[in-house]
């Protein structure tokens, strides 16, 4: 029996698409208007999961108070409200596309105490969602 | 493999307390969920059932079969009811989302006919939910 717990919550923030590694003829071709240079914004949704036993004395998998903490502490604090090219400081060296902040916050939480982290999932608009499990090398 | 979902809303109340704590620590690790009246929530659940269409009818399962499925073994114990104290199958487990789906898990699974049970995805609220992949579904090895 596999239970899992997701909880659901809100973040702001504006970010830029553009790589060092393409010029800027191939920026603009790739990226479109993700490109334009001063950065745009969206209202991004994160589904984190977790698994593990459910305690029979708590009927929980994880306390949703200690879970809170963590993502306001290691993911919100420094996401909302923020331009990610600028202010968190792996997206000065990788591309802050919703594929590789998938990854960011996924190892932001996989440390998390209370129950294995099974999954992050994020919405970048109602029509684009991105998951990462942390089955690859865990690198933006 | 198809999987095909269903999703009914049912509205209870509950109250989380374990009597082996401690007034203190029930409020400390359930906070306000431990209110002595209890409070609601209106769930959203889903249902889901896996296998391949039957040739003759296209169907996975039955939808009017598993409609009259939940509405016997969910809706009519569980709805609009207060769960601690009239849902016996969650006498002494605390109704916490991860408890009810393993419930609700445990009264489907053998009465599903056709296909089988997939998975059971509880929303208690828009931000929190619960997924149970019991034995026999394909991601319940763990």
């Amino acid at each position: 029996m596999k239970v899992t717990l997701t909880r659901r919550y809100s973040f702001s923030a504006s970010h830029r698409l553009h790589s060092g590694q393409l010029s800027e003829a191939e920026n603009q071709r790739l990226y479109g208007k993700c490109n334009n240079p001063f950065g745009h914004g969206h209202n991004y949704e994160v589904e984190v999961t977790l698994a593990g036993a459910i305690h029979p004395a708590t009927g929980m998998i994880a306390n949703l108070a200690e879970l809170d903490a963590f993502v306001q502490q290691h993911v919100l604090a420094d996401f909302d409200h923020r331009y990610l090219n600028e202010e968190v400081p792996v997206f000065g060296k990788v591309v802050p596309t919703t594929e590789n902040l998938c990854i960011e916050i996924y190892n932001r939480l996989k440390t998390f105490p209370g129950a294995r982290l099974e999954r992050v999932r994020i919405e970048e608009t109602s029509k684009n969602s991105f998951e990462y499990s942390g089955n690859g090398q865990d690198q933006p | 493999m198809v999987t095909i979902t269903r999703k009914i809303e049912f509205s209870a109340s509950h109250l989380y307390h374990n009597p082996a704590f401690s007034a203190e620590e029930n409020r400390r690790i359930f906070g306000k969920c431990n209110n002595p009246h209890g409070h609601g929530h209106n769930y959203t659940l889903e249902v889901t059932i896996a296998g391949s269409p039957d040739p003759t009818t296209g169907m996975v399962i039955d939808l009017t079969e598993l409609k009259e499925l939940l509405e016997r073994e969910v809706m009519q114990r569980m709805d609009h009811r207060f769960l601690n104290y009239e849902v016996a199958e969650l006498k002494g487990m605390i109704p916490t989302c991860e408890n009810l789906t393993v419930v609700i898990w445990n009264l489907l699974a053998s009465k599903i006919r056709q296909g089988k049970l997939h998975r059971v995805r509880l929303y208690e609220a828009r931000d929190l939910f619960a997924d149970c992949f019991g034995p026999g579904s394909t991601q319940g090895a763990a």
